[in-house]
């Protein structure tokens, strides 16, 4: 069933120290998961330090939060479950076979992530202009008068963990756009076939992972703090 | 016609395959790529040693008199940065193992061997940047960068180190995540689980640690980095941050870590002894499980290192009893070894030496811990000369002596030349000796009170100070020697055979040094390890 060619391709993406094709497969798709675990850790250094300080400055939090613009931290979720779903249709279209299809859902799926990009921009530069960006030139109001901020440097450390958190996840989006670009340029290079197509397997891995990372820093950073309890 | 000479062809190995520096610097051969590491690490090993050897110089007098206490800080700060994140966490992992494991499981490679190369990029990228910031002012936060002083208050190049400390992390992370799936993934047919050498279990577990535990200590450190660029307040009391949370996150990676920095050197005795024991491993599954354990467990007992801290009495007597348990895993090793050598056909070779001085320096290392780990005991002695005795009886004694009893075992395998054994007695007795007479002092000045990271003290602790110098010159020369007859055997060693020490392990059923596929036909396993019993009583002739 297998093409001359697609059996050419995969035979070059063969590496000798592997016994056979499944078992080059199976490790990588292993070490892939390996790898996101470590990046689970690494993420939940700063989501402990958050959970940490939004118990001991709760009202702080509720503050920093309600600056939050819900409107496009919500159509940022919508753009990038969409884009998990083209990256599953394209991985589901290099094991069928179909190159073209998957060079299409793929550059759907980067389109979305410069989408995100674009929007956690705006977000950005709202933030920048308002001067709630940590440092000395941080300033903070709650817009109104007959409630003063708590304690400003306290909404100030909210801040900072906002800035690293979401700043370190748009960096994984960045990190990931130049994954998939790179699957395109070796797809139309015919690089993928149902014999072998792990690459685009585990990139999708990493972006589904990136994306269920926002899925958590949406409504811990957005949502949950955003009224009062009671 | 029959009897005209043969023309010698030289075999084709790994070291000879290809040749020039592009061969090096591009290779995707573990061996290689291990010798790579080799040079490296021992390039900071004897940059830490420098380090050590000016503060042990400054402490010769009471007075501080060779350097200003600014100095002396940073001294011991680029002391332990060096020894801790540049040689000893790489140290027996991404050298021996890199080099061993692929070959003790029939494998032609790691499973990812560009990975591999990866990791030992990054490592010299982490290493140039800490040499940058060692170079160009110092750092003086001590190697554990406790904020708010490595945030608000030290002058010094903080951020490029910690960045430098994060990079190397990858290539930790990378070799671990390497091994991992090695392990599982890349065994040949029959090398089951419960037939996988000790060597192998005990770098998998120091793997699990350092997949999972140095992702932690990376984005503490960037924390620290955003901390001092950008002032998020994470770690500064001033906004209500809490410096006490930055000790949790980095004694979540760090106290693990001495396990990443214990648990591969545990594997290597584990090989020497069964070997010169010609003895199948006793308990070979409790000393297997007990590196899972002691991986396990030392994801628990971080807070054992903030009894003083402040942290809460409940939560101090929980770190408290957690610490104890630790002790368990690694007596059961230590008892195993022992039972090991009784009634086994015990030799006295180098390696067989070091392991000897790892079992008693670890056995005391690893008791004196237990008495830190008792919190009556820590507050007496936190902050003083026993803990610092207490870390480099397990790190030095416990460690360094298990790099050295590998790379001796290992040696004729990596290059195919003997050492001369004269000499490596000789180093491994002096290492033994100077060891104990640098840091066995330091037990007694921790207890009599004498704090550490000072670069002077009372006169009356003066006595110690000097025993305490001169053993160190004397484990110098002890770890000079190795690199003098190492280099000469190169040249003048006689050749070792594919087996010098008769050992069981499938890395010696092939020649030495290995070609570079390893095997030419890959093995199939149907023995137990350590099958020393069915292995035929040969003298061991090669060495002396």
């Amino acid at each position: 069933m297998a093409t001359s060619t697609e059996i050419q391709a995969a035979e070059r993406s063969f590496q000798h120290h592997f016994a056979s094709m499944e078992q080059q497969r199976d490790t990588a798709t292993f070490g892939m998961w390996m790898f996101l675990l470590t990046e689970i850790m690494f993420f939940g250094g700063l989501f402990c330090s958050y959970l940490v300080y939004r118990h001991t400055y709760y009202t702080a939090f509720v503050e920093g939060s309600q600056k939050m613009n819900i409107i496009l931290g919500a159509i940022n979720t919508a753009v990038l479950i969409c884009s998990s779903l083209s990256m599953a249709m394209g991985v589901r279209a290099a094991q069928m076979g179909k190159p073209k299809l998957m060079v299409i859902l793929l550059l759907i799926t980067i389109l979305f992530g410069f989408g995100f990009l674009g929007i956690k921009a705006v977000e950005y530069h709202e933030h920048w202009t308002n001067h709630e960006f940590p440092g000395p030139n941080f300033h903070f109001e709650t817009g109104d008068p007959a409630h003063p901020p708590t304690d400003p440097t306290h909404t100030e450390i909210y801040f900072g963990l906002y800035w690293a958190m979401t700043g370190l996840h748009a960096l994984h989006m960045v990190i990931g756009i130049g994954l998939v670009t790179w699957l395109v340029l070796a797809g139309m290079r015919g690089a993928y076939s149902p014999i072998y197509y792990s690459p685009v397997e585990n990139v999708g891995l990493y972006w589904h992972f990136v994306d269920l990372v926002w899925i958590y820093l949406f409504p811990l950073l957005y949502l949950i703090s955003h009224k009062h309890a009671g | 016609m029959a009897t005209a000479v043969q023309p010698v062809v030289e075999r084709e190995t790994y070291l000879n395959s290809d040749y020039g520096l592009k061969s090096w610097l591009l290779t995707k051969d573990h061996k290689r790529i291990a010798l790579l590491y080799l040079m490296s690490i021992t390039a900071m090993f004897w940059l830490g040693g420098f380090f050590a050897m000016l503060i042990r110089l400054e402490l010769l007098t009471p007075a501080g008199d060779l350097v200003s206490s600014d100095t002396y800080n940073k001294l011991f700060t680029m002391h332990g940065i060096t020894m801790v994140f540049f040689f000893l966490i790489p140290s027996v992992p991404a050298v021996i193992g890199n080099f061993v494991i692929p070959l003790m499981i029939g494998a032609k490679d790691l499973a990812f061997p560009r990975l591999n190369l990866l990791s030992w990029y990054l490592y010299m990228i982490g290493a140039c940047m800490a040499l940058y910031g060692f170079l160009f002012g110092g750092i003086d936060t001590g190697w554990t960068f406790y904020t708010p002083f490595s945030t608000s208050y030290s002058n010094t190049h903080v951020v490029t180190v910690a960045v430098g400390i994060f990079v190397v992390g990858f290539s930790s992370i990378f070799t671990g995540l390497n091994f991992i799936v090695t392990i599982h993934r890349m065994r040949a047919p029959g090398l089951t689980w419960s037939r996988l050498p000790l060597f192998c279990w005990s770098n998998y577990a120091a793997s699990l640690i350092m997949v999972l535990g140095t992702p932690v200590i990376a984005i503490t450190l960037l924390l620290v980095a955003f901390e001092r660029l950008f002032h998020i307040g994470v770690f500064n009391p001033a906004l209500g941050g809490d410096p006490l949370l930055f000790q949790h996150l980095f004694w979540f990676y760090s106290h693990p870590a001495v396990y990443i920095m214990i648990l591969p050197g545990m594997g290597v005795i584990s090989e020497v002894i069964t070997c010169y024991s010609r003895k199948r491993a006793f308990g070979y599954e409790f000393v297997a499980l007990a590196s899972i354990a002691i991986a396990v467990l030392g994801f628990l007992v971080w807070a054992h290192h903030m009894f003083v801290a402040g942290i809460s009495m409940y939560s101090a007597l929980v770190f408290s009893l957690l610490t104890y348990f630790v002790a368990i895993p690694s007596a059961v090793k230590v008892f195993n070894w022992t039972a090991t050598m009784y009634k086994g056909s015990v030799r006295y070779d180098t390696p067989m030496l070091y392991a000897w001085g790892f079992i008693g320096l670890f056995t005391l290392g690893g008791l004196t811990g237990v008495f830190l780990a008792s919190i009556g005991v820590d507050v007496h002695v936190t902050d003083t000369y026993f803990v610092v005795a207490h870390f480099h009886y397990v790190m030095v004694g416990g460690m360094v002596l298990a790099y050295l009893a590998g790379l001796h075992f290992w040696w004729p395998k990596i290059t195919g030349k003997m050492y001369p054994e004269p000499p490596a007695k000789l180093s491994a007795l002096l290492v033994f000796v100077g060891f104990n007479l640098t840091f066995f002092p330091q037990f007694i000045l921790g207890y009599m009170g004498m704090p550490r990271r000072y670069h002077a003290y009372p006169p009356e602790f003066q006595v110690l100070n000097v025993l305490s110098t001169a053993g160190a010159s004397v484990l110098a020369v002890g770890y000079v020697l190795p690199m003098i007859y190492f280099l000469w055997s190169l040249r003048y060693g006689k050749d070792a055979g594919p087996n010098p020490w008769h050992a069981v392990g499938l890395e010696w059923m092939t020649p030495s040094p290995p070609p570079t596929h390893n095997f030419d036909e890959t093995p199939v396993v149907t023995w137990e390890a350590y099958d020393y019993e069915h292995q035929p009583q040969e003298e061991i002739t090669v060495g002396h």
